[in-house]
């Protein structure tokens, strides 16, 4: 067993009982990219040097019985996050060149508990996609198929986790950006409750929406990387001032009495044979352990893609405007005026996605149209929430699959903005709502594609999630499972 | 058509990107079908249902204003593409 294969707790134990040292994980992680890297293609920048550095650091900060609970362990995030170590490209030409100035307060947060960043993961452009695809540098490759889809938009921190090259990872999700792509790699990803993580520092994409989150290897993982991210920051004026629970308490409750709802509108046209028979004996193995399980209705659930797909361009229009070609970003040099300064830069930096979701949320807000558009999607969007409401009154969980398929070929849905965005169905509206979901692997086609479970609870109750995912990756025996790549084959 | 070249055109410039024609006629048949795909929120009724613009029970995010070290010039400029050592520097608006 390669250090590089274990989780991150297991990691930490070895370190806690001075079996291992971080230089020897850092190390293991490193020989890992390199020998899986030009498969997986995950990541956008590595700087071996500092983590070999900042491992030793580490080392000896434990060694004089310091250092905080991830303390040696070396960790990627998706480049969204803005890192005064590395360049942050977002994915996008536009900023290709850009080292922030500060840290992300995640950043800042997975610093002082003593991980190391050993680098950045790619990402679809802003964040814009469903499949990783629409980045402006390197696209990464399922790593349990080549030639197909890592998910999106943090298919990067997917890939990176289910290849072992990373112990986790934090990736964004605005519409379901780190649980489809953890659905469609077999790792657990979480979106937390919006306001449960700080935004201070992640680029903004569509600000009402965006969430940081945790990719892991297992459910206890995530709980503990919940810990580190989670929390108010009086830098983000939308996070929330409530206490943070240790998470991985609630791990080891049983199921017992929970009541969980299965949405019927989750289960319908369009969903594949295989991953609703996955998910199916999934929601069976919940029950075996005591939980009651009946079916529910969100009524509103087909009017989410709709709704997300006005209010999160709008919101991009309005936030993807200070990419002007003055402050920082690229300047075309050929502009003579500055209007062409900002014409000219932002349609060369700019790719294709972005630019479509600029003009249907500009257009969206222009005079005329606001009414029709913009505040009947902020109207529907308040529908989509009662619907939750109404459900959890009577549910602790709902679970259902996280995306209509299981990963498919690179460039077969690339053409076809609408079909992309209908495959978001499933994940959008835990955004629109602002509750926690999580996807955690449930299980594989017959072809071998890992298949995740989505896991929804009310704003604040990630305890429920963790909680019923543990059992649940328990039971069907799929803790840290490995796809055949690298040494692994 | 929900929406015509020359409303994709108008939008562009509102946004300030410069479309080429191969791109204006790709962009307006896109969006036109995504803006035909929105339309079924039309059959929703909507009538005095407040809008959700935060999912959350905050009203309002006050804090003390008190002056606190903002980032230090050079780091800032530091990403410019054009600056003079103090600002940031664009071509000249005024002739």
């Amino acid at each position: 067993m390669e250090y590089y294969s274990l989780t991150l707790c297991e990691a930490l134990r070895l370190l806690e009982s001075g079996e291992t040292t971080s230089v020897a994980l850092t190390q293991s992680v490193l020989s890992r990219i390199e020998s899986v890297e030009s498969s997986v293609k995950a990541y956008l920048n590595i700087d071996k040097e500092r983590a070999i550095q900042q491992a030793e650091r580490a080392d000896d900060l434990r060694s004089q019985g310091k250092g905080g609970p991830l303390c040696g362990i070396p960790l990627a995030v998706k480049d969204v996050l803005c890192t005064a170590d590395f360049p942050t490209t977002c994915g996008s030409r536009i900023l290709e060149h850009f080292t922030p100035p500060y840290n992300a307060t995640v950043i800042e947060k997975l610093q002082k508990a003593g991980a190391i960043i050993i680098g950045k993961l790619s990402m679809d452009e802003f964040a814009m996609g469903s499949t990783n695809e629409n980045c402006a540098f390197t696209v990464p490759e399922n790593p349990w198929r080549q030639g197909y889809v890592a998910g999106g938009s943090s298919g990067g921190s997917a890939a990176a986790v289910a290849a072992d090259e990373c112990f986790a990872a934090l990736g964004s999700d605005t519409g379901g950006s780190v649980r489809q792509p953890a659905s469609l790699c077999g790792v657990v990803g979480m979106k937390p409750t919006y306001g449960r993580v700080s935004r201070y520092g992640l680029v903004a994409f569509a600000s009402s929406l965006d969430q940081v989150g945790p990719l892991t290897k297992d459910v206890r993982d995530c709980a503990l990387m919940m810990n580190v991210i989670s929390g108010y920051d009086e830098l983000d004026s939308t996070s929330i001032n409530t206490s943070v629970p240790d998470y991985t308490l609630a791990l080891e409750q049983g199921l017992q009495g929970m009541r969980i709802g299965v949405p019927k509108e989750y289960f319908g046209d369009g969903l594949d044979s295989e991953v609703e028979a996955v998910v199916r004996k999934g929601i069976a193995m919940l029950e075996e352990m005591g939980a009651e399980v009946k079916e529910v209705t969100l009524p509103h659930t087909e009017y989410c893609v709709a709704v997300y797909y006005l209010i999160a361009p709008a919101e991009a229009s309005s936030n993807l405007a200070r990419y002007d070609g003055v402050r920082y970003s690229y300047r075309d040099t050929d502009a003579e005026s500055l209007l062409d300064v900002y014409k000219q830069s932002r349609s060369k930096g700019f790719g294709d996605e972005v630019k479509r979701r600029i003009l249907i949320g500009t257009y969206a807000l222009s005079a005329g149209y606001y009414d029709a558009y913009y505040k009947k999607a902020s109207q529907v969007r308040t529908l989509i929430k009662q619907d939750f409401e109404k459900v959890f009154q009577e549910c602790d969980l709902i679970v259902s699959p996280v995306n209509p398929g299981p990963a498919w070929p690179l460039g077969e849905k690339s053409d076809d903005p609408l079909a992309m965005y209908l495959s978001d169905i499933l994940t959008l509206s835990a955004n629109l709502a602002g509750i926690p979901g999580l996807s955690v692997p449930c299980g594989f086609t017959t072809s071998g594609l890992p298949v995740g479970m989505q896991m929804q609870a009310a704003h604040f109750n990630e305890e429920v999630l963790l909680k019923a995912a543990y059992n649940l990756e328990q039971l069907a025996g799929i803790v840290n499972q490995k796809p055949a790549i690298g040494e692994n084959k | 058509m929900k929406i015509t070249r020359e409303e994709v055109q108008h939008v562009a410039d509102l946004a300030r990107l410069k479309l080429s024609e191969n791109e204006i006629e790709r962009m307006t048949e896109q969006l036109d079908t995504i803006l035909s795909y929105v339309e079924k929120l039309d059959k929703v009724d909507t009538e005095g249902v407040p809008v959700t613009t935060h999912t959350q029970q905050v009203v309002n995010a006050f804090r003390e204003d008190v002056v606190k070290p903002s980032l230090d010039r050079e780091a800032v400029l530091a990403n410019a593409p054009e600056d003079n050592g103090e600002s940031f520097t664009v071509p000249r608006i005024i002739s």
